[in-house]
This record gives structure tokens, sequence and C-alpha cells, in this order.
């Protein structure tokens, strides 16, 4: 009796709590990368564990495959996480993620000629094909649409009903191939991969880019749902724990981030933004006109402010302004001006990205201030300098009931005494939709790259 | 159906691990400063790849002479290995920016 298998439920056991263990180290900040560190020992003991401890005879050519494929995974892998600067961190998550959604539809479509038999089996392979399926491709999608690829939300005609209509066959064909026997599995399997696939496109393609962060992480869940269905085919207790895990917890995490915009989930997925054309146009009649500053004149009313709050959004990370910004906050600082960041949840292309931005060019964490604990700052600060955001500081969703951001909390810069704000251009923001901030008596446009404004306003400050 | 009703009752055990597990898992993700969503996400995005081990699994008891089987195989635990590495790895790089400090 070989005591492989007691072993390799051993093995299960440790990776499943180091996986609970670490997702809840990671809640905390102090003790966040260690429990990352954590899960990622119990997951390499779980892989080591499946390779060595079975009782199977197994071709050595196999094992070198294996060898082979995780070697090579594991080479990318790292080099490519490594390499990717932090600003593109949203879509690498999301390219993770894909090809996750991939191997759990890849097993399936491996399992499903053992399966015939079993109704409870069958039901574990399909639902694992059909959902890492949708994982994979609209991870793909959102992967294109982060990295500027696809850059329009695109709709389809009536696409909610064409999206309805679609997952409800998937529902219906999974039914038929469990309970109907006698035909040929094989194409209604390949079929119901290329349906899934499909799906996974139309679910993300209408979805506009500043949802992406909620989408990837729905998506992951997804993912997550996946591998657990994969667990339950093997009655593997490491796959079950560590799919179940993330499946719950990124829902919560996307149901969260839906509670920081202020929108319900269904609006994400069936898309609110979908009349921001029509509110866009009437946005444009309110318009008047916007004042420009130059980088001299900012940098004397910078100095001699008492308290500067710098609001960095998305348009920073595209620059990658976030070393210029630190060194225009440490300048300031010199000068005795109080300088603060104010962060607004979804600040960026993900809740946190800013923060993962500013720490990389060291920016003191103690410095970061969350919407809720800057916003009755703003009253008594002199200088607000926006940096590439619109929406999260966009007045009309606290003022006007007909914006698609009405009733989003936002940043209330227009409390502080001067605005100014640094834009590429006066294109909409990514909810496509006019600011009114903008033309604001108080306001200032800073046009220009993040990068190149911002190193000129250092360059002038240095010179004062 | 009543397979599924026999099959569901066979694996009552794993019906109660899952239900449970999704109550560990929300409690685990409650009251998350937001600054975490980020990195927690893509830690989150590294253990799902624990689909990984249901690759190699597979590859383990297939027949050596399969070999359309072994390609897609082989493809998984690529593309799962991917997801395990690549996860932890850039979940540590943004975590590893939030313990420097001036």
């Amino acid at each position: 009796m070989s005591l492989n298998l007691p072993l390799l439920e051993i093995c299960y056991l440790i990776a499943s709590i180091t996986f609970v263990v670490g997702l809840k180290m990671m809640g905390n900040p102090k003790t966040a990368r260690k429990g990352n560190l954590i899960g990622a020992f119990g997951m390499t003991v779980a892989i080591i564990g499946t390779i060595v401890l079975h009782d199977q005879k197994v071709p050595v050519f196999i094992y070198g495959l294996i060898g082979l494929a995780i070697v090579i995974g594991t080479i990318v892998g790292w080099l490519t996480a490594k390499k990717v600067a932090m600003t593109k961190m949203p879509e690498l998550v999301s390219l993770f993620n894909g090809m996750g959604g991939a191997c759990a539809a890849l097993i399936s479509l491996i399992e499903y000629p053992n399966m015939q038999l079993e109704a409870g089996s069958m039901l574990a392979v399909l639902a694992g094909l059909v959902i890492g399926s949708v994982s994979f491709s609209g991870s793909m999608i959102a992967f294109l649409k982060l990295n500027g690829t696809m850059k329009k939300a695109i709709r389809l005609p009536a696409y909610n009903i064409l999206n309805t209509v679609v997952m409800i066959s998937l529902f219906i064909w999974v039914a038929v191939m469990i309970l109907v026997t006698g035909f040929d599995g094989t194409i209604m399997l390949y079929l119901l991969l290329a349906l899934a696939l499909v799906y996974g496109v139309l679910f993300v393609i209408p979805i506009g880019g500043a949802d992406m962060p909620v989408v990837i992480s729905l998506l992951n869940s997804f993912t997550g749902l996946a591998a657990a269905f994969g667990g339950f085919l093997y009655d593997n207790k490491a796959m079950l724990t560590g799919g179940i895990l993330v499946g719950s917890a990124g829902t919560l995490l996307t149901l969260v981030m839906c509670k920081a915009m202020n929108r319900p989930l269904s609006n994400v997925i069936f898309g609110a933004f979908g009349g921001g054309s029509d509110t866009a146009a009437a946005g444009g009649d309110s318009g008047g006109s916007v004042k420009d500053i130059s980088c001299a004149d900012l940098a004397v009313l910078m100095n001699y402010s008492k308290r500067v709050v710098i609001v960095p959004g998305y348009g920073l990370a595209v620059a990658q302004a976030q070393h210029v910004i630190h060194d225009i906050e440490l300048l300031l600082e010199s000068r005795g001006v109080e300088v603060k960041y104010a962060i607004h949840p979804v600040a960026g292309r993900m809740p946190g990205h800013m923060n993962v931005l500013l720490a990389e060019s060291s920016v003191d964490y103690g410095k970061l201030f969350e919407m809720d604990e800057i916003n009755p700052e703003f009253s008594s600060t002199d200088v607000v300098l926006i940096v590439g955001a619109n929406d999260v500081v966009n007045p009309a969703a606290k003022t006007d009931p007909s914006s698609p951001i009405y009733g989003m909390p936002i940043l209330e810069v227009d409390q502080a005494a001067h605005v100014i704000v640094n834009k590429r251009s006066m294109n909409a923001g990514y909810a496509g939709i006019d600011n009114p901030l903008f033309y604001d008596p108080k306001t200032s446009m800073l046009f220009g790259d993040a990068k190149t404004v911002l190193t000129t306003l250092a360059n002038e400050l240095k010179a004062l | 159906m009543e397979q599924i009703l026999l099959y569901l009752s066979d694996h009552m055990d794993m019906i109660y691990f899952i239900v449970l597990s999704v109550f560990v898992g929300i409690e685990v993700i409650g009251n998350v400063p937001t600054v975490l969503h980020t990195p927690l996400m893509s830690g989150a995005n590294a253990i799902h790849g624990v689909v990984v081990v249901g690759a190699i699994y597979v590859m383990l008891h297939l027949q050596a002479d399969d070999i359309g089987a072994l390609i897609l195989g082989f493809l998984a635990v690529l593309l799962g290995t991917l997801n395990v590495v690549g996860g932890f790895v850039v979940t540590d790089r943004m975590l590893e920016m939030f313990k420097k400090k001036n």
C-alpha cells in the first residue's frame, strides 16, 4: 500500500490553508506581501505534490511534456510579470486571468470523452468548459480594450437581447448534452466551445474602458468557478478551495468596486453609458469658455500656496508621470507648502491603481488620502492640481440628475480656491460626458501630456 | 435528473465544503481598504491558477499514444503555469511598492 495518495491529500490541505491565510493577509497593507508569498508557497506544494505523489505508471515522455510546459510557463510568466511597466498592470492581470480560463476549458475538452456515463461529472466538465471559455475570450477582449487596441465600446443592435439569448442557449445546450443521449457528442462539444467563446466576446465588447476593472474582477471570479468545477470533477480539495475562494471573494470584490462607483453591477454589464452621447451633446450647450494657465504662472501660484492637493487619474498612468509628480511634491514641500494626494476609489483603471503607481515613485503612503478623508479639506485648500483625471471630479455627479454618473461620489475639488486641470485635450473622459468643472471660473486648464507639462512645471519651480 | 440527484447525494461532503468555502471567501475579503483592491484581485487571480493542478492530473492519466489530448494537456499546463507564476510575481511586484517608505 503506497502512502502517496494520503501524502498528496496532505499537500492539498496545506495548499488550501495557505490560500485562505494568504488571501486574508493580503487584506492588510502590513502583511499583504507575506500573504502573497504564503499563497505561492502553498501553490508550489500542490503542484509538486501532484506531479510526484500518485499511483499511476506514467511514461517518461509525459513527465517530460509536463516539465517542459511548466518550465516554459514559469519563464514566460516570470519575465512578463517582471518586465511589464506598472502602468500596464491591469491588462496583465486580465491576460493571466484569461490563461487560467483557457486552462480550465482545455481540461474539459480532454476529459469529455471519458465522462459519457455520469451526469454529475458531465455537468462539471461542461460547466468548466463554458465558464473557462467565457472567461478566456472575455479577458482577451478586456486586455485589448485596456491596452488601447480596441478603443470604442462596440454595441451590436439590441446587444442586450442578443447576449441574453446566447446565454440562455448555453444553458439549454449544456442541459441537452447531459440529458439527451444518442448523438455525436464531440461535435456538440466543439459547438458549445465556440458558442461560449463568442459569448465571452459579446459580453465584454459593449462595456466601456472605464468599467474594465469591474469586468476583470468578475471574469476573475468566473475563472475561480471554472477551477472549482475542476475540483468537483476530480474531488480535488486544493482546486475546490482555491476556486471557490476566488469565486466568492472575486464576486464580492466586484460588488465593492461597483459600490465605489455608486452603480449596480447590472448597470455596468448592460451599459448605463449607452445614453452617453445624448448627454454629452446636451452637456456641450452648458460649455462656456475655458481658461488656460502657463507653467510659469502655475509655478508661482503653487509656490506661494499653503496647501496643495494633487488628484491623480489615469492620464498620470498613461503619461508615466508618477516620478515627476513626486519631484514636484518634494520641491513644494521644501518651500513649506503642504502637499497631499487625493485618491478616488476608482481613479485609474483599477481601484488602488494610483496608490501602486505613486508608491512606485516612493511617495509616502501617509500622504495619500482617500476620498472621505480629503473631501472636507478642499475648502481650505489653495490649489488643486488634477492630473489626467476627469469623471472622478465631475460636479455633474452631484448636481445634474440627468448625468449618467449622477450619484457617484466625487472628489469635491470645486471647493478649493484654484483648480488646475491637466489634460491632453478637451476630449471627454471615459464616461464620454462633459465636465462642467472645466468651465468653472476658478478652473484653469493646463493642456499637454502630463509628463512633459509637469517636467516644465518642476523646472519652473526650481528656477523660482 | 435522477442521476444528478444521486450524484449530489453521493457528494454531500463536497457540497457542504463548497458552501462553507463561499462564506470563507466573503469573510476573507470583508473590510479590505480600497488601496489593496488591485493587488488583492491580482492575488486572487494567481490563486485560481490552481486549475493547473487539474491539468497536470489529466496529463498523468493520458495514454502515451493519445496525441491530440497530449497536445491539449501540454497547452493547459503551460497556460495554467503562466497564470500561477505571472499572477504571483506581478502581485509581489505591486505589494513590494507599498513597503518602500521615505
